[in-house]
């Protein structure tokens, strides 16, 4: 048994083999550390829909709620302001909703279930900073005369009008998001819940 | 490729530094079993400290929450019950590793000269490791985190004159509370994993400087072939990596058992009394270290009160864990290996393991009279090994060592 | 090595295993719980027990309604019905309605949070617990218990220990205590099935590891390492 030959493609096989079992092992491990850094279930928890009461939201009114650690505005257009809405095309960068920012049940001029109540994410799409809300028609400041309404994010200047849409030319690249809401009643929304198929 | 390399080499000593400490770096081709520790105490302070990185991430370092942040860990972060149990399971599994790799070098001499800085590195480790160990349990703030720590840190009130006002500094209250888990915390996750990290790179300079003793106690550098290799030396990479890769998964294989199929390790690993939480009006009915500090508690325990004080007991505690320093010196045999030892040694370290693991036993028990007496008996025996050694060391026939290594 | 694998090994053993019959728990009167944690069923008849008897005075705090729907296989709209009471989210946390002054006010003490129970007594303790009520006119409420005496809880299962069977009221006891131990650690339902498949890839990579090993070492014993004199 003294000089026994080196059977190298024996010795090649099994380095591989070892190789790739223990990578396989390392993948496996690293899974768990991964997976630890999702939303955990105390997360997942307060993250838990969120009702609002609209019964006493007065036109032209916005109130703020947190779902999942997110600013959402609820507010009531009045019909001059949905039918403006309609005007403003030609000044937007993406009027008729081409990108997924919303359910497909908001996929329309004003954004929302019921054209009066607006639902919208309060997070600037450009960095995340939170958009002011500047109700008020013709503000000096923000193009005068042909201002018609809507948000205005402090950070880097960006422009949506009073269905959460983008002004061309503002760093912001897309629309607002809406989220997944539905009527529970006529005065209760229910953010974070689609509308049921039926 | 070779490019790459050469671009790197030029700028850092990449392909020297893998072949003085791997692929050129020549060991004892005869290591047997307990020569598995030292990488496997290197596998587990790596586990340990990516667990820990983990932990840390999700555990609140606050008196109020900390208990439940623990279970919070455990029940809603995903596979958080996983790593916690990796890193309460390892940090025993550490102690475990550390005594049979110290237990190797009280068999095999490996202490001895020209090893000696080595072993007082390591040593410093064991030490480092035993704060870290102890500060980790403090943090899930259960109720034996809470009456562990208060009785371990009142032995700094027993230091003469300045003690009460160092037991105060240390816990930068009147009692264990919030201060003290949060600076526990703090040297927990970031000082002392650092020291460790920086002993274990100077432990192993060191080690590779001298080259590794081995079962025979030859040294295989004394004798070389003509281009300078030691005839008993083999390459580290890829002979001892291969080897060390099989010890790495059995042991894998043990740590995963008690991982997944007994994590509390019936009350050793994790006690049962510490799914409490920490509760400063009730002492649990009977409160231990983990069984790691158990030794040195013992010998706490067995030193009576002296002139109204408890220090005596302290002092006999730390002796019985810096006495080990002292080894390489005391130790006059000439040779170094178990195997050609002469008998009175092989007899006192028989008692010395006995003693070590009975003090370990005795400090989980609650003190009784025989319990007492019993560990008086086995201190005197576990520092008579010490005081004993210049003496037992020199006597008796020891055997011939050969000049190379056996099979 | 094989020589002192032989010699340390047993001695090892001998240590572990009488270590652990030194450590077993004081009092050698609990009875046995005999617990099936993989019982589902137990489980399920536990979780709805609990929630009736225990959880208007005991909180589990640590664990979440739709957690204990989602691991005993109850639907959200069952755990609605079955198990919650109060109105709470399936979200929330599993705790007792009884305001703390009240329950000093009645019971000399607040109730403890069960969450972890099972981990700090023992499965065993529980179930010896709840069967070991017995008729003391000399306490508040009339009765004490055989390891926990002078207990300020009230036998709350006596309707059931009257009305049943002794199997069928063990039965309960058991599936309570079934459902406090998968309460202390809901990680136990996995855990030991994904042992398994870690030993099995484990075993994989160790004959690959060892046969790597041997293939190498070869060259220490026979080929271009074996020491030449």
């Amino acid at each position: 048994m003294s000089e026994q030959e080196i059977d190298l493609k024996k010795r090649r096989f099994l380095t591989k083999a070892t190789s790739v079992v223990g990578a396989v092992g390392v993948g496996f491990v690293a899974w768990p550390f991964l997976s630890s850094w999702m939303p955990s279930a105390r997360a997942k928890a307060a993250g838990a829909p969120v009702d609002v009461d609209i019964s006493k939201l007065e036109s032209g009114q916005l109130v703020r709620v947190l779902w999942r650690k997110k600013p959402v505005w609820i507010f009531r257009r009045d019909a001059s302001a949905v039918a403006s809405l309609k005007t403003l095309e030609s000044e937007l960068t993406d009027p008729n909703n081409e990108e997924d920012q919303q359910p497909i049940y908001a996929k329309n001029t004003h954004r929302s279930i019921k054209a009066e109540v607006a639902v919208i994410v309060g997070v600037c799409t450009h960095l995340g900073c939170s958009p002011t809300y500047r109700p008020e028609l013709g503000a000096a400041d923000l193009g005068g005369e042909a201002w018609k309404g809507g948000f205005y994010c402090p950070c880097h200047g960006s422009k949506f009008d009073l269905a959460g849409r983008v002004y061309a030319g503002a760093p912001a690249p897309t629309n607002l998001i809406i989220p997944p809401y539905h009527f529970v009643s006529d005065s209760l929304i229910r953010i974070g819940v689609d509308p049921k198929a039926s | 490729m070779d490019n790459n390399k050469s671009w790197i080499d030029q700028r850092f000593p990449l392909t020297k530094v893998w072949n003085e400490h791997l692929a050129e770096y020549y060991t004892p081709r005869n290591f047997n079993f307990w020569y598995f520790f030292g990488s496997l105490a290197m596998l587990v302070l790596v586990m340990q400290i990516v667990t820990g990185i983990f932990l840390t991430m999700h555990f609140k370092p606050d008196a109020a929450n900390a208990f439940a942040s623990v279970e919070y860990i455990m029940r809603d972060v995903d596979w958080g019950w996983l790593i916690r149990y990796l890193h309460s399971t390892g940090a025993s599994a550490f102690f475990i590793v550390i005594y049979l790799h110290m237990y190797r070098g009280l068999l095999y001499g490996s202490y001895k000269a020209p090893r000696e800085l080595i072993w007082i590195l390591g040593m410093v480790l064991y030490i480092a490791l035993m704060a870290e160990a102890f500060m980790g349990y403090v943090l899930p703030w259960g109720q034996m985190s809470y009456w562990g720590a208060q009785v371990i840190i009142s032995l700094f009130g027993s230091v003469p004159f300045i003690g009460p006002d160092l037991l105060i500094w240390i816990l930068g209250d009147y009692a264990v509370g919030d201060p003290a888990l949060n600076r526990f915390f703090s040297l927990h996750v970031i000082a002392l994993p650092l020291i460790l990290v920086v002993l274990v790179f100077l432990h192993i300079v060191a080690l590779h400087t001298v080259g590794s003793n081995n079962p025979d106690g030859v040294e295989i550098k004394k004798n070389k072939d003509k281009d300078g290799i030691p005839k008993d030396g083999i390459p580290f990479h890829p002979y001892y990596s291969v080897k060390d890769i099989v010890g790495v998964v059995v042991f894998l294989m043990i740590f995963s058992s008690v991982v997944f199929f007994a994590p509390a390790m019936n009350g050793y690993f994790l006690e049962s009394a510490n799914f409490v939480v920490a509760n400063p009006l009730k002492t649990p009915d009977h409160i231990a270290p983990l069984w790691y500090l158990t030794p040195f508690y013992s010998v706490l325990r067995a030193i009576p009160p002296m002139f109204g004080s408890q220090f005596p007991g302290v002092v006999g505690m730390f002796a019985a864990l810096l006495i080990l320093l002292a080894l390489p010196w005391i130790d006059r045999s000439k040779v170094k290996s178990i195997r050609y030892r002469s008998w009175p040694y092989k007899v006192a370290l028989g008692v010395f393991v006995i003693s070590f693991i009975v003090l370990g036993w005795l400090g989980m028990q609650p003190v009784t009279p025989l319990n007492a007496l019993l560990a008086r008996v086995f201190t005197v025996a576990y520092f008579g090994f010490f005081i004993l050694m210049p003496w037992f060391t020199s006597i008796g026939k020891t055997k011939e060592v050969p000049t190379r290594v056996t099979e | 090595m094989k020589k002192l694998l032989k010699t340390t090994l047993p001695v090892l053993a001998g240590l572990i295993l009488s270590l652990n019959t030194l450590a077993s728990p004081a009092g050698g009167t609990l009875d046995r719980a005999n617990t099936d944690i993989n019982n589902q069923n137990s489980l399920q008849n536990g979780a709805k027990l609990f929630m009736n008897y225990c959880s208007g005075c005991h909180s589990i705090s640590f664990m979440r309604y739709n957690r204990i729907g989602k691991d005993l296989n109850i639907s959200d709209a069952d755990v609605e019905k079955y198990l919650m009471f109060n109105g709470e989210k399936t979200g929330d946390k599993v705790t007792s309605s009884m305001p703390d002054a009240g329950a000093v006010k009645w019971f000399g003490t607040t109730p403890p949070d069960l969450s972890l129970i099972s981990r700090s007594k023992g499965t065993d303790w529980i179930y010896t617990y709840l069967r070991g009520f017995y008729i003391d006119e000399s306490r508040p409420f009339g009765v004490n218990n055989k390891i926990l005496v002078n207990v300020s809880m009230p036998d709350v299962l006596w309707e059931a220990r009257q009305n049943k069977s002794t199997e069928d009221f063990d039965q309960d006891v058991r599936d309570i205590t079934n459902f406090l131990d998968y309460v202390g650690e809901p990680a136990k339902l996995v855990r030991v099935d994904l042992g398994y498949k870690v030993l099995g890839f484990l075993f994989v990579l160790f004959i690959l590891s060892y046969l790597l090993k041997k293939e190498y070492w070869k060259d220490v014993k026979y080929g271009k390492w074996r020491a030449k004199d």
